[in-house]
């Protein structure tokens, strides 16, 4: 693997095994400079784990991990470019607001007005100006993590690794913070590595997101590449909802695929894969909100499958329809806009109805 | 009504108990004040002589003197060893560390007469040790030492591992993490330990019997006094010290205790 000129990190065939469980399962890949990553995935996946061995918390079974180019393998966390906001924050509870940001400024080597320029600095950054004198057990929890966020960043390092750090706040700050966080990010212009079970809070901070399972790397891409091009299913399945249907490769043309997907009839896929094959089993995906809703039988033209709406649930913004189609297990979810107010008063319920898509929006993954 | 008279009786048991508990200790104080050699009823009159016996006292002062010196050794050591076994326990990955504790917490489940002859034995016979206070002091710190690693594991499982973490996080090796996170964190357990083990070593008589050779810690001392009906008061007048000394120290270790808890629980927001 060539190591690129702009990546700060990068994971070299990484493992941590605990016992039998393999929590981080042979991982490679490049942190670009400056860029905010995240690693998202559900709880267990093993993105703490990786997280802790980019830190020089727990050192990798197999591998190596390499930070602006120097191998990691013997660096305890002390001597790493790399700073950490711990989950719950690690205050330390016996030193004032101050004493916790200026903790790792002690063994820089600045004089005692150096130090205390710095501290003042970062509390003001932090908009945290006239705390530096409170113990860590008066702060509220956003500034809790507010002060968490100085500590590190005030040792200028090249990596900022962020365990979860909007977990314990309430919906309305840990929205307020994730704004605030992106725009620090843009102006320190350190690099984020941020680790997250939240899909939305992953997809609306990050450049790059590292989806993982069963500590593996399914797929690194930007939000939006893994929302509309997920490379599987399970990265489908993770991010946002989708309606999926199995089938077999029928015929391929030049840039579509044409799949057999049984009694509902067959679809047509963009082909962007190289190598497909015919009768290869395969499952075409959709999301909810391309999905169209027609109520009388559209011109044979693109994707078109026949159902019977089974369910309705009123969001406010869209409403969603659950849609029996026959011999598919699970109902299709469509989801649809409530542009106009009251707009349907039609009874629904056991309608039949054709649903339509774009050939471009459905996504052919390999079956799983 | 029902409820006033279940309450008075569940108070009259609960005065009987304590009355039952604490009475019989309270006679010592009451008769070291009484001015009688006699340990009897009635009190004959007030007096503070016995206390004033017992500061004019050379062997008696001697004797306090040991158990000080002792008590503070064994404290300290027994502290010192407890912390260390506390951090192991907790913060490593150690092979077979259930049984590790186990080995240490034995002493508190073995009777001390036996440890006192097993002890003995050994450093006698095996190792031809001098009985002195040395001897007495490394026998207290086997049975002071559980009790120092439990407080400690307590106060060490009380906060967050990520405190430790987040000062190697920001550039602190584990030598300074030891002394400006994990011992300051500690700190109250390590205080109560302290007291803890200094009264448990002060009290102890029977490892100090077997071991303590020609040296004579402050309850050796009173029991050799118990031979002579005259000197009875003047013991009295000891253990009273000893009894109030011993309950400062005991709700002092609890208080301190108590208070470090409370600082290092973490804010619910």
């Amino acid at each position: 693997m060539v190591n690129n000129e702009d990546s700060v990190i990068s994971l070299r065939g990484v493992a941590k095994h605990f016992g039998a469980v393999r929590a981080v399962d042979d991982v490679s890949f490049e942190i670009r400079r400056g860029e905010f990553f995240s690693l998202l995935g559900p709880s267990g996946c093993g993105k703490t784990t990786l997280l802790r061995l980019l830190a020089g918390f727990d050192f990798p079974t197999q591998g190596e991990i390499l930070i602006d180019g120097q191998p990691m393998s013997s660096v305890p966390p002390y001597k790493r470019p790399t700073n950490t906001v711990f989950q719950s924050y690690a205050i330390f509870p016996h030193l004032s607001v101050a004493e916790n940001i200026g903790y790792g400024l002690r063994k820089k080597g600045l004089s005692k007005r150096e130090l205390a320029e710095s501290v003042h600095q970062a509390l003001e950054q932090m908009k945290l100006a006239g705390y530096g004198s409170r113990a860590a057990h008066q702060l509220s929890g956003g500034h809790r993590q507010r002060v968490a966020l100085a500590r590190a960043l005030v040792c200028r390092p090249k990596v900022l690794l962020l365990d979860e750090p909007l977990g314990a706040l309430d919906r309305k700050l840990r929205e307020a913070m994730q704004i605030e966080l992106r725009q620090l990010q843009r102006s320190v212009g350190i690099t984020f590595v941020f680790v997250t079970h939240d899909q939305e809070e992953a997809l609306s901070l990050s450049d790059r997101i590292a989806v993982m399972s069963k500590g593996r790397v399914l797929q690194i891409d930007s939000a939006a590449r893994l929302y509309e091009v997920p490379n599987c299913r399970l990265v489908a399945d993770f991010i946002g909802s989708m309606n999926f249907f199995d089938g077999s490769i029928k015929c391929v043309d030049n840039g579509h695929v044409i799949v057999d997907v049984g009694p509902a009839g067959s679809l047509c896929v963009p082909k962007i894969q190289k190598n497909v094959e015919l009768g290869a089993e395969v499952t075409v995906a959709v999301r909810p909100e391309k999905v169209h809703i027609e109520w009388r039988a559209p011109k044979p033209k693109g994707n078109a499958i026949v159902g019977r709406i089974a369910d309705e649930s009123y969001l406010g913004d869209r409403s969603h329809y659950y849609v029996e189609v026959p011999g598919m297990i699970r109902r299709v979810c469509v989801a649809h806009q409530n542009a106009e107010r009251f707009r349907r008063s039609i009874e629904s319920h056991g309608r039949q109805v054709w649903l339509t898509w774009s050939t471009e929006s459905a996504v052919l993954l390999p079956r799983e | 009504m029902k409820r006033a008279m279940h309450l008075n009786l569940l108070g009259v048991y609960a005065i009987f108990i304590v009355a039952l508990l604490y009475g019989p200790v309270l006679l010592l104080p009451m008769f070291s004040f009484n001015d009688s050699i006699y340990i009897a009823f009635p009190l004959k009159g007030f007096t503070t002589k016995w206390y004033q016996e017992m500061a004019t006292n050379s062997a008696l002062l001697a004797a306090l003197m040991n158990s000080l010196k002792v008590g503070i050794g064994v404290a300290i050591v027994s502290t010192v060893l407890g912390l260390t076994a506390a951090k192991a326990v907790i913060r490593h990955r150690l092979p077979g560390k259930t049984q590790i504790v186990g080995m240490i917490m034995l002493p508190l489940l073995l009777p001390s007469l036996f440890l006192g002859i097993a002890l003995l034995i050994i450093l006698r016979k095996v190792f031809s040790v001098d009985l002195s206070l040395w001897t007495i002091g490394a026998g207290h710190v086997l049975i002071c030492m559980p009790f120092s690693m439990l407080i400690l594991i307590a106060r060490l499982e009380g906060f967050d591992k990520s405190l430790e973490e987040a000062s190697l996080d920001l550039g602190e090796n584990a030598w300074g993490t030891f002394w400006h996170v994990t011992f300051p964190l500690a700190l109250p357990g390590v205080i109560s330990s302290l007291l803890l083990s200094f009264t448990t070593s002060l009290d102890e008589f029977v490892i100090a019997f077997f071991l303590g050779g020609n040296d004579t810690t402050l309850p050796l001392f009173i029991w050799s006094q118990l031979r002579f009906p005259a000197k009875l008061p003047g013991v009295l007048a000891l253990g009273s010290c000893i009894l109030v000394l011993s309950i400062v120290i005991v709700v002092l270790a609890e208080v301190v205790r108590r208070r470090g808890v409370q600082s290092s629980k973490p804010t619910v927001f």
